[in-house]
C-alpha cells in the first residue's frame, strides 16, 4: 500500500537523508522523498498499520535531520 | 518569505552589523574573544546544535558539522595565534547567507512551479431543488451526478455537457492558446476554466480518475523515477564530502610530519588552517541543490506547454533520442477522411461537390460526412429525391430532376458510365449524372497541419532519422511519406509487427546512448509505446489509457509539441551538465589553491555560497526551456 506525505525540510541534502532514515524504518518497504513537491511517497509493508509506522518514520526522520517535519493525516 | 527565513535574515543582518562594528573596537585578548563569540553564537548557533546532534547519530559527514568544526577551528587558531575571529564569523555568515538564499529561491521556484500547475479544483457546484448552488468537495461527487460550473471556475470533474454553451480555456492542460467551444453532448476535461456561459455537466468519472487529478498525481511522482545524472550526484555527494574531509585531515598531519623529517619548520597553523578551508570546501551542497531543481523546473517547464514528462529519467532519454517513430494515422495525419482532390469532367469541382453532396445528404458514413464538410452549403434549394443505396457500389438519387450515381467504378460500370482512374492514392469517389460521367472525388486521411513542419524541425534538433509505421496500405503510406520527407516507411502492419519493428530498431541503433522514441496516439498503441526507449502519446486529452502507457503525454495533438519537447529536455540536460561541471570544477579548484596556499577560508565560502547561488538561478531557467 502506498501512501503520499506532505513534508517540510530545509535542503536537498536533508530530504536525502530523510529519505534514506525512512526505508530504514521497520514496516516500509520503499520510500521516497521528492524535495521539490514537499511530497514523502510511502510504500508500506504488507499487515503494516501506516499510522503507526509513520510515528516511527517521523522519529527516525527527526533523529537525522531535527527540524524536519512530516504532516501525517 | 517564510517566518524562518525572516528569523534567519534577521540573524544575519544583526551579526553582520556587530561584526562590522567590533572591527572598529580596539579590544585584545579575552575580552576581544568573548565580544566575538556574540556574532558567532548568534548566527551560528543552530548549526552548533545541529553538529551536536549529528555527532551523537554517528553521522559525522553533516554539512552543519563540517561548518562547526572549521569555525571552531579558525577562532582556536585565532585564539593562539592571531587574534583574528573575523574569519571564523564570516565563515559562519556566509554560509547562512548562502542555506537563506537557497531556501528563498528553491521556495520561489517550487512556488512558481506549482502556480503553472494551478490546475486543482478546489470544489465542485452542485444544484439544489430551487436551483440554489451548493459548494461540495469535488472528492464527494459520485460518476452521474449533475454539476454546474460557472463562467471563471474550473470544470472539477471530467464528464458531458448536459445544457448550456460556453469556450473553455484548455491553456493549463495543454498549452494551446485557442480556447475550446463546447456545447450540450460534448465531452470536457476537469481542469480547464469555463470562459463565457454556465455550464451543467454531468460527470462520468470519480475525482480521483479525473483527467486533473491525473495529472497532478502524475507531477508529483516524476520526482521519484530519477534520472542517472541525479543518481550521480547522490553518489558522488556520499564520496565526494568523506573523501574531502579525509584530505582536509591529511593535508593537516602529513606535510607537518613530512618538514619534520626534513628538519625543517613544521608550520602546524598554517596547514591547519589549509585544512580548515578544505572543510568549509567539502560542502557538496551546490550539485545536490541545483541537479533535481533544474530537472524539476524542466519538468515543470514541459507541464506548461502541455507537455507531461512521467519522470527526470524520461527527460533525460529524450534528449538523447536520435530515431523518432511515428505511426501514421491519428499522429501525422488526422485520423479523419476528408476530400484531398476533385478531377470533373466538364463541370467546375463547386458543382460537382454540390452534386454529389446532395446525394450523400441522409447517409451516414464517414466518406458522406466528409463529402458533406467539403461543401457546408448542401442544404440549398435543390430537390433531393429517390435516395437509394447500392450496398456495396453506392448511392443513387434524384437531384433537381437530374440521377445523379455516387460510388465506387463498379457502379460506374454497372450504369456503364466510362470512369476514369485516378493517380493519388486513398478512396476515388466517381460520379455520374444521368449515365454520363462527370469526374472523381478523392477522399483520404489529411496530413495535419504541422505534421512536415515538424519533421523539419525534429532533423534540425539533432534527430537523424524519422521512421513512419503503419497498418494502411502501401501507396497511402508512401504518399504520406514523401510528402513529409520521412526517411524510412513501413506498411501494412499490425499491431505485433510494429513492436517486432521497434525492437529491430532498437537493436539496429549506433551506440547504446542514441534512443528510439516512439509516438502514437496511444489508444491501440499501447505495447509499442512500452517496448520503445520513450514512448509518446499524443492528443491524450482524457485517455486514460494512453496516460498509463506512454513515458511522455502531449496533452493536445500537434506534433509541433514532439518538437517542443525535445528542445525543453535538450536544454534541460545542458543546463544540469553546466552545472555539474562548474559545480565540481569550482571545488576541485578552490581545494587545489587551498592545498598550495594560494586560497584562504574567504575564498572558500565565497566559492561555496557563490558556486550554490549561480547553479541555483541555472537550474532555474529550465522553467521557460521552451522559449
Amino acid at each position: 500500500m502506498k501512501k503520499s506525505y506532505k513534508i517540510d525540510v530545509d535542503c536537498a541534502a536533508c530530504a536525502l537523508k530523510m529519505e534514506d532514515a525512512a526505508k530504514k524504518t521497520e514496516g516500509v518497504a520503499d520510500a521516497s522523498v521528492n524535495f521539490m513537491a514537499l511530497k514523502m511517497k510511502v510504500d508500506f509493508a504488507d499487515g503494516a498499520d501506516p499510522a503507526q509506522v509513520m510515528e516511527n518514520v517521523r522519529k527516525n526522520c527527526r533523529k537525522v535531520e531535527p527540524d524536519c517535519e512530516i504532516f501525517l493525516k | 518569505m517564510t517566518a524562518k527565513q525572516k528569523k534567519n535574515l534577521t540573524r544575519i543582518l544583526l551579526s553582520a552589523a556587530l561584526i562590522i562594528a567590533l572591527h572598529f573596537v580596539p579590544v585584545t585578548g579575552w575580552l576581544r574573544f568573548l565580544l566575538y563569540m556574540i556574532p558567532y553564537l548568534i548566527i551560528g548557533y543552530d548549526i552548533l546544535i545541529k553538529a551536536l546532534k549529528g555527532l551523537v547519530n554517528r553521522q559525522p559527514f553533516d554539512e552543519c558539522f563540517l561548518m562547526a568544526v572549521a569555525t571552531i577551528g579558525a577562532i582556536a587558531l585565532g585564539l593562539v595565534k592571531s587574534g583574528d575571529y573575523t574569519e571564523a564569523v564570516a565563515v559562519m555568515l556566509f554560509y547562512q547567507i548562502g542555506e537563506w538564499f537557497q531556501s528563498y529561491a528553491v521556495g520561489k521556484s517550487r512556488r512558481s512551479i506549482s502556480d503553472l500547475m494551478d490546475i486543482r479544483p478546489d470544489y465542485a457546484n452542485i444544484e439544489g431543488e430551487n436551483g440554489e448552488l451548493t459548494q461540495v468537495d469535488p472528492d464527494d461527487v459520485e460518476i452521474g451526478t449533475t454539476i454546474v460550473v460557472q463562467p471563471g471556475e474550473k470544470v472539477p470533474i471530467d464528464g458531458v455537457v448536459l445544457q448550456g454553451t460556453s469556450s473553455l480555456d484548455t491553456a493549463a492542460l495543454t498549452g494551446e492558446s485557442m480556447p475550446r467551444d463546447v456545447a450540450a453532448g460534448d465531452e470536457v476535461i476537469s481542469g480547464c476554466i469555463n470562459l463565457s456561459g454556465l455550464l451543467k455537466i454531468r460527470t462520468t468519472k470519480e475525482f480521483g480518475e479525473s483527467t486533473a487529478s491525473k495529472i497532478l498525481e502524475l507531477i508529483e511522482d516524476a520526482g521519484s523515477r530519477k534520472s542517472k545524472s541525479e543518481d550521480f550526484i547522490t553518489k558522488f555527494a556520499r564520496i565526494y564530502t568523506p573523501a574531502v574531509v579525509y584530505a582536509a585531515i591529511a593535508l593537516a598531519v602529513l606535510p607537518p610530519l613530512l618538514l619534520l623529517a626534513l628538519r625543517m619548520d613544521p608550520a602546524w597553523g598554517t596547514w591547519a588552517y589549509r585544512a580548515l578551508t578544505f572543510l568549509v570546501v567539502s560542502c557538496p551542497c551546490a550539485l545536490v541543490i541545483s541537479i533535481p531543481l533544474s530537472f524539476f523546473a524542466g519538468i515543470g517547464g514541459a507541464s506548461k506547454e502541455g507537455i507531461l514528462v512521467k519522470g527526470s529519467n524520461y527527460l533525460e532519454i529524450l534528449s538523447q533520442t536520435k530515431t523518432v517513430v511515428f505511426d501514421k494515422t491519428g499522429t501525422l495525419t488526422r485520423g479523419k477522411f476528408a476530400v484531398t482532390a476533385v478531377h470533373p469532367e466538364r463541370l467546375d469541382e463547386r458543382e460537382l461537390l454540390h452534386m454529389a453532396a446532395h446525394v450523400e445528404r441522409y447517409s451516414t458514413h464517414p466518406i458522406a460526412a466528409a463529402l458533406r464538410e467539403a461543401y457546408p452549403d448542401e442544404r440549398d434549394g435543390c430537390r433531393v429525391e429517390d435516395v437509394t443505396e447500392i450496398a456495396g457500389r453506392g448511392i443513387r438519387a434524384k437531384v433537381s430532376g437530374k440521377t445523379v450515381c455516387v460510388g465506387n467504378a463498379r457502379m460506374m460500370d454497372d450504369i456503364g458510365a466510362k470512369w476514369k482512374p485516378c493517380e493519388q492514392s486513398g478512396t476515388i469517389i466517381h460520379v455520374a449524372i444521368d449515365g454520363e460521367y462527370e469526374g472523381h472525388i478523392v477522399i483520404s486521411d489529411v496530413i495535419k497541419e504541422h505534421s512536415a513542419q515538424a519533421i523539419r524541425d525534429l532533423k534540425k534538433n539533432g534527430v537523424t532519422k524519422i521512421v513512419m509505421l503503419t497498418g494502411d496500405a502501401k501507396a497511402a503510406a508512401q504518399q504520406v511519406a514523401s510528402q513529409l520527407s520521412v526517411d524510412e516507411v513501413h506498411a501494412e502492419l499490425l499491431p505485433a509487427d510494429k513492436v517486432a519493428k521497434i525492437e529491430e530498431l532498437i537493436a539496429s541503433k549506433k551506440s547504446p546512448k542514441d534512443k528510439v522514441a516512439f509516438v502514437g496516439d496511444g489508444i491501440n498503441d499501447a505495447p509499442v509505446l512500452a517496448r520503445a526507449d520513450i514512448g509518446i502519446a499524443m492528443g491524450a486529452m482524457g485517455s486514460d489509457a494512453a496516460i498509463e502507457a506512454a513515458d511522455i503525454v502531449l496533452m493536445d495533438d500537434d506534433p509541433l509539441r514532439i518538437v517542443t519537447a525535445i528542445r525543453i529536455s535538450r536544454k534541460c540536460l545542458r543546463i544540469v551538465r553546466e552545472n555539474i561541471w562548474f559545480a565540481i570544477g569550482v571545488k576541485l579548484l578552490c581545494l587545489f589553491l587551498t592545498a598550495v596556499g594560494i586560497g584562504n577560508m574567504w575564498l572558500a565560502i565565497f566559492a561555496d555560497v557563490g558556486v550554490m547561488i549561480i547553479a541555483v538561478l541555472n537550474a532555474v531557467r529550465c522553467l521557460h526551456a521552451a522559449r
